[in-house]
């Protein structure tokens, strides 16, 4: 296994007011790095999908849901984001995926959260179990 | 992190939302809650959304770009978005925002 150069991990609870907190940390640690404007944009607004989906979706505004957060930045200034909720998981990820598509009637979503994380990184992985929860990674190598 | 704020102007018809702060699923509650009593109230035929002071959005800054357009769609308005920064209007973009609401850039952006 390849070990990280530098590394942070931390542990929220599903909270609405916790997404900008989440967001503004891995900007923090990832500032570091030197990365653009935009890429830091780029990730902090993926950051911002995957955190708002484990509020939203995963713990459905149940608040005593944690949210697991690690950052891990590799040789070749790749960034390996992992963002994990022990929520309910999905029984069709492959048409969470689909962009436009949401659990929402509200009319107020516009079911593009994984359409956002998808374009804004180099890759996303989606590793989900009903009743389990669901692991979001979010890779993307800086320039 | 600075909240999501919205400051309603209206003038000859035009209703005019200036937003700034951070837009996401936390905060938009706040700033929907007034456009929707300032649209209802007013019932413009036209509403600009200036989004030059918007420090941050995310896919809840499109529900609430698009929720409002459908309101205001259905009381016969339109609705324009006015300077994005570049970080907003490419995620306007990704979503086809721009193919459904004009995106202008008036130059005269004033942070």
């Amino acid at each position: 296994m390849i070990k990280a150069e530098n590394e942070f991990e931390m542990v929220i609870p599903a909270l609405s007011e916790n997404e900008s907190f989440a967001r503004q940390c891995v900007s923090a640690f990832l500032a570091g790095l030197d990365p653009t404007v935009g890429e830091l944009a780029d990730l902090r607004t993926a950051v911002s999908e995957a955190v708002t989906n484990c509020v939203v979706h995963a713990y459905r505004g149940r608040k005593d849901g944690k949210i697991y957060i690690g950052v891990r930045c590799y040789e070749g200034r790749k960034v390996v984001i992992r963002i994990k909720d022990q929520g309910c998981g999905m029984s069709d990820p492959e048409k969470c995926r689909m962009p436009l598509y949401t659990t929402d009637t509200s009319g107020e979503r516009g079911g593009m959260g994984f359409a956002i994380m998808e374009s804004f990184t180099d890759r996303m992985k989606v590793k989900t179990e009903v009743g389990k929860g669901t692991t979001v990674t979010l890779i993307k190598r800086l320039s | 992190m600075e909240n999501a704020k919205v400051q309603s102007e209206y003038c000859n018809n035009i209703l005019c939302f200036r937003l700034s702060g951070e837009i996401d699923h936390h905060s938009a509650p706040v700033v929907r809650e007034q456009m929707d009593r300032d649209i209802y109230f007013f019932r413009p035929k036209n509403v600009i959304m200036v989004l030059d002071g918007v420090g941050f959005m995310d896919s809840s800054g499109l529900g609430l770009i698009l929720g409002r357009y459908t309101k205001i769609r259905d009381l016969q308005g339109t609705l324009k978005i006015e300077d994005p920064t570049p970080e907003i209007e490419k995620i306007l973009k990704l979503a086809g925002v721009d193919k459904l609401i004009p995106v202008v850039k008036t130059g005269k952006a004033v942070k």
